[in-house]
């Protein structure tokens, strides 16, 4: 597989959209009235000052918000809220703004947790183990060290995540998220906290991720450089509304889309 | 010098997975499961497999059922008492119904009933975390200590409010019961922990084990990754339950041969997650050296003062017991939080790198 | 059929065939939530003030109260045992401080909750070699505290009100009133609950934690002490008391971890709950239903507000 281009992707299919969501926690309006489609094969950026509901609007993706007005189309299926559950058995993955690694275990158990959908062996096998617990087990453990290899984890795979530098935890939850094999893949924030070299090889991870397995990717971030060189789309929120929508190009330009970060002139 | 793995290289994925991959652990485990079952029955008196290697086996089997639940899940329990006697009771009628069955048999099926209770009375975790889950445990406890008093169906109506363990067999040879040798009833102990400890290893090592671990660590990022939280965390009580219900069938009926209901009050509870917490949480090794030091040490206590030549009364002794198991706690907390199982590893750390300080 | 007319007919019709009986019994209902609530609120004044859920809170009522009967029972005066005792918990909050909170700082809470465990274990050992296990009776009438009862006649029947639990009841209003106020007014309470937010960060505005803690391991052994003191005066003085002490986390629930006046309210309920429920019900289910009947009523608070009847309705971010 290779990335679609340009034209592929605005002829190709919407694989999430999302219709006048709005949602808010007590008085706050976290989000309001937010539309925004994200085509099968893209990168999707969305941006926007902080506290402009970016993440919640990813939270509401991925079922753990429900949004009080609104409705979530996910190949195909309209629904008005999504179950975590059935968010990640239709291929979405993620990453969070705060690592969200299950600090107790290894590099290489996390990203194992991320195969668990598709382990089927059942309780008595699992007593067992000999025979096929173990075949069902060695045959992911084989996929998770291809994501291993992918993302150059092999050092740090049998070390406890929360004793790894912030940067290898990021591509640990990377790989967690890759190893759900997702149709869309949230980001939120991958490069935060990141030096140059990292964030260089981060967005070179997340362009193989599209290249080579077709990933459709939506990120959150705030770099604009990485937000201009690698996304195919970007949405603009503020205070919760989307204030842009369209290409990197022009979203640069877009009056709007200045004032809300850089402030209106009096 | 000893502990290298030099030249112990894994080819397999399998491999790298095994219980024990290093080939020194695989040697010490077999030499410890020979002293265990073939030394001890010959050389150790009844005495100290009664009152020591038995009780230390049923009550690690218990520490292990409450590990997987609170160590390995993450859901704190005091409820481990209650289930205890649900198995112990459980096996006492369903063996008064069916004296013919075998015990052993018998035995699992209560870990069953257990289990059950275990479920039922874990369904609010779907709803209350953390803390506020440990007072619907209690009232576990409290509900099942008190049925144990006042539900005289379990006892058969005894006046005592006790039950006393019938003579069962296996191929003909007295396992329960007035006429069961220490030893006979020790092999059937060993054995059954034995099983049981590996069947929670493969567990643990396997897609379960990481699932619950995951709801322990983040039950959030669990959830978005399709972990579903309701079947996960009843599986952890249902399979907690199962393991404390069996030790607790194996402590009336293979080691101390009756039961009243103070056996499996919420001291009993207390005791258990002492053991888990000096042991090590998320540690099924750990389990085994908590059992060992706080059932061990009262009996070192207690026999202190005669060695020394010096008399103090019994219930002093007690106190000091006491003082001395709370003071541990905190010690073991402020100096090693993981508990003696990460002693352990430290301790194996060093022998690997012996005689080299690093 | 029948069973439903019993749960549901029968005793309200009880209730109200001997009203007085029915008085009597909320009477005591309150009473008995009014010392529930008296152990919660010093598990509530640890919590509010480090985060901590002190486990350890019921052995210390049990550990004041024998103090107190074992200084008088040597020939010290009620007053004066009573000051040495306020003492001794002083160096006890000290004590706790010094080899168990500083240590542990930062940890998470269920270490620290551990921790409190195995205080609690020490003290139980410590309470048993000095003053022996046996139940001891406490000395209410040294303390002026009054004895007798008051008869109400009341809907053709009568309710007896004793002195002691009167003064329970007042005693107990007072110490919320005092500590509702010390929190929300002086300085020393706002910096009390900045420690609960967050002990890095109190650190970082200079409050001195060391100070914090043993001020309110000291409030705490007061409230022990009034708690032991008039759970004494009504049974006397066991380490039977200890496990009721788990009763207050019933209350708890209901009340609130950090509510001083959710305190009262959480006991009062289970109080009244758990008396009615034993009088009413219990010839139903058998006796003795009051050693879980309070549990179970938190629990089905819980099911329908995970975070308790006061609590602050947790919002979880990721």
């Amino acid at each position: 597989m290779r990335a679609p281009t340009g034209q592929e992707i605005a002829a190709g299919e919407i694989l999430l959209s999302v219709d006048n969501i709005s949602l808010s926690f007590g008085g706050v309006k976290a989000v309001s009235g937010v539309s925004l489609d994200i085509r099968k094969g893209e990168i999707r950026a969305i941006i926007g000052p902080n506290g402009a509901g970016k993440t919640t609007l990813l939270n509401i993706i991925n079922g753990f918000y429900h949004p009080q007005q609104g409705r979530i189309t996910f190949k195909g299926k309209s629904r008005s809220r999504m179950r975590p559950y059935e968010a990640a058995r239709g291929g979405i993955a993620r990453t969070f703004q705060n690592v969200a690694l299950f600090k107790g275990m290894t590099a290489l158990d996390n990203i194992m947790v991320g195969r668990t959908l598709k382990m089927h062996r059942g309780f008595v096998w699992q007593l067992l183990r000999f025979g096929p617990a173990l075949a069902e087990e060695v045959a992911h453990r084989r996929v998770v060290e291809e994501i291993i290899d992918f993302l150059k984890l092999q050092q740090v795979r049998k070390i406890q995540v929360g004793k790894l530098p912030y940067g290898l935890q990021k591509r640990v939850e990377l790989g967690r998220a890759l190893a759900m094999e997702p149709e869309l893949l949230l980001l939120d924030e991958p490069m935060a906290g990141m030096n140059l070299e990292e964030k260089e090889d981060m967005s070179r991870y997340i362009l193989d991720v599209n290249d080579h397995f077709g990933t459709t990717i939506a990120l959150i971030e705030h770099d604009m450089g990485v937000v201009m060189d690698l996304s195919d789309r970007v949405v603009v929120l503020d205070h919760g509304i989307k204030i842009a929508d369209g290409a990197p190009s022009d979203i640069k330009n877009d009056q709007a889309v200045i004032a809300a970060y850089l402030g209106v002139a009096h | 010098m000893f502990y290298r793995e030099v030249g112990q290289f894994k080819t397999s994925y399998a491999a790298d997975q095994a219980l024990f991959p290093i080939l020194q652990d695989r040697i010490g485990l077999i030499l410890i499961l020979a002293a265990a079952g073939i030394l001890a029955p010959l050389l150790a008196s009844a005495f100290v497999i009664d009152s020591i290697i038995m009780p230390v086996l049923i009550f690690s089997l218990a520490a292990i059922g409450l590990n997987l639940l609170t160590g390995y899940t993450g859901l704190l329990s005091l409820g481990t008492g209650g289930f205890m006697g649900v198995g112990a009771f459980a096996c006492y009628k369903l063996t008064i119904f069916f004296p013919q069955t075998n015990i052993i048999v018998l035995i699992i099926c209560s870990g069953l009933f257990s289990a059950a209770a275990g479920v039922v009375f874990g369904l609010p975790s779907l709803r209350i975390k953390g803390f506020y889950l440990a007072v619907a445990t209690l009232a576990a406890q409290f509900f099942l200590s008190w049925c144990f008093i006042r539900v005289p169906w379990l006892y058969n109506y005894n006046v005592s409010a006790s039950i006393e363990v019938p003579t069962r067999t296996l191929f003909g040879i007295a396992i329960t019961g007035p006429n069961a040798s220490p030893v006979t009833r020790y092999l059937v102990v060993l054995a059954i922990v034995t099983v049981m400890t590996l069947l929670a290893s493969n567990l643990i090592r396997g897609r379960i084990g990481r699932t619950w671990m995951a709801v322990r660590d983040m039950d959030i990022a669990a959830e978005l990754i399709g972990i579903r939280l309701l079947p996960t965390k009843l599986l952890a009580f249902a399979v907690s339950s199962f393991y404390c219900g069996v030790a607790g069938a194996m402590m009336v009926f293979l080691w101390l041969g009756n039961a009243e209901s103070e056996s499996f009050s919420i001291n009993q509870s207390f005791l258990i997650l002492f053991m888990v917490i000096i042991g090590g949480l998320g540690s099924l090794l750990g389990s085994f050296f908590g059992a060992t030091l706080i059932w061990g040490l009262p009996i070192v206590l207690r026999a202190m003062p005669a060695a020394f030549g010096v008399s103090i009364s019994a219930s002093t002794i007690e106190h000091i017991t006491f003082m001395t198991v709370g003071a541990l706690i905190i010690f073991f907390l402020i100096a090693e939080p993981s508990g003696l199982a990460r002693l352990w590893q430290v301790g194996k750390q060093k022998l690997r790198v012996w005689p080299f300080p690093y | 059929m029948d069973l439903l007319y019993k749960i549901f007919i029968d005793p309200p019709v009880q209730m109200g065939a001997a009203p007085d009986l029915l008085v009597q019994a909320l009477w005591e209902g309150c009473v008995s939530g009014v010392l529930y609530a008296l152990i919660a609120l010093g598990f509530v004044l640890i919590f509010k003030a480090s985060g901590v859920f002190n486990f350890a809170q019921g052995i210390m009522v049990v550990f004041a109260a024998l103090t107190l009967v074992g200084l008088n029972g040597h020939g010290v005066p009620a007053f004066l045992a009573l000051a040495i005792t306020l003492g001794v918990m002083f160096v006890l909050a000290l004590a706790v401080e010094r080899v168990v909170l500083r240590p542990l700082v930062n940890q998470p809470e269920i270490i620290l909750f551990m921790a409190t465990f195995g205080l609690t274990y020490f003290l139980i050992g410590l309470g048993e070699l000095i003053f022996g296990g046996e139940p001891k009776v406490m000395i209410s009438d040294q303390l002026w505290l009054p004895g007798g009862a008051y008869r109400i006649e009341i809907f053709g029947g009568f309710v007896q009100l004793q002195k002691i639990d009167i003064a329970a009841a007042v005693i107990a209003l007072l110490l919320v009133a005092a500590l509702a106020v010390f929190f929300q007014r002086t300085r020393i309470g706002r910096a009390l609950r900045a420690v609960a937010d967050s002990h890095m960060a109190a650190l970082s505005v200079g409050i001195s934690l060391e100070q914090i803690w043993v001020i309110v391991w000291f409030a705490a052994g007061i409230v022990a002490l009034a708690t032991g003191i008039m759970w004494g005066a009504r049974s006397n003085v066991s380490f039977a008391l200890e496990i009721i002490a788990l009763k207050a986390l019933p209350v708890l629930i209901l009340g609130g971890f950090t509510s001083i006046p959710g305190a009262i309210v959480g006991g009062v309920i289970i109080g009244v709950g758990e008396k009615l429920g034993e009088f009413y019900w219990g010839p139903l289910l058998g006796s003795g239903i009051e050693s879980w009947l309070a549990y179970v009523i938190a629990l089905v608070f819980l099911l329908f507000r995970p975070q308790g009847l006061f609590g602050e309705r947790i919002i979880e971010r990721v």
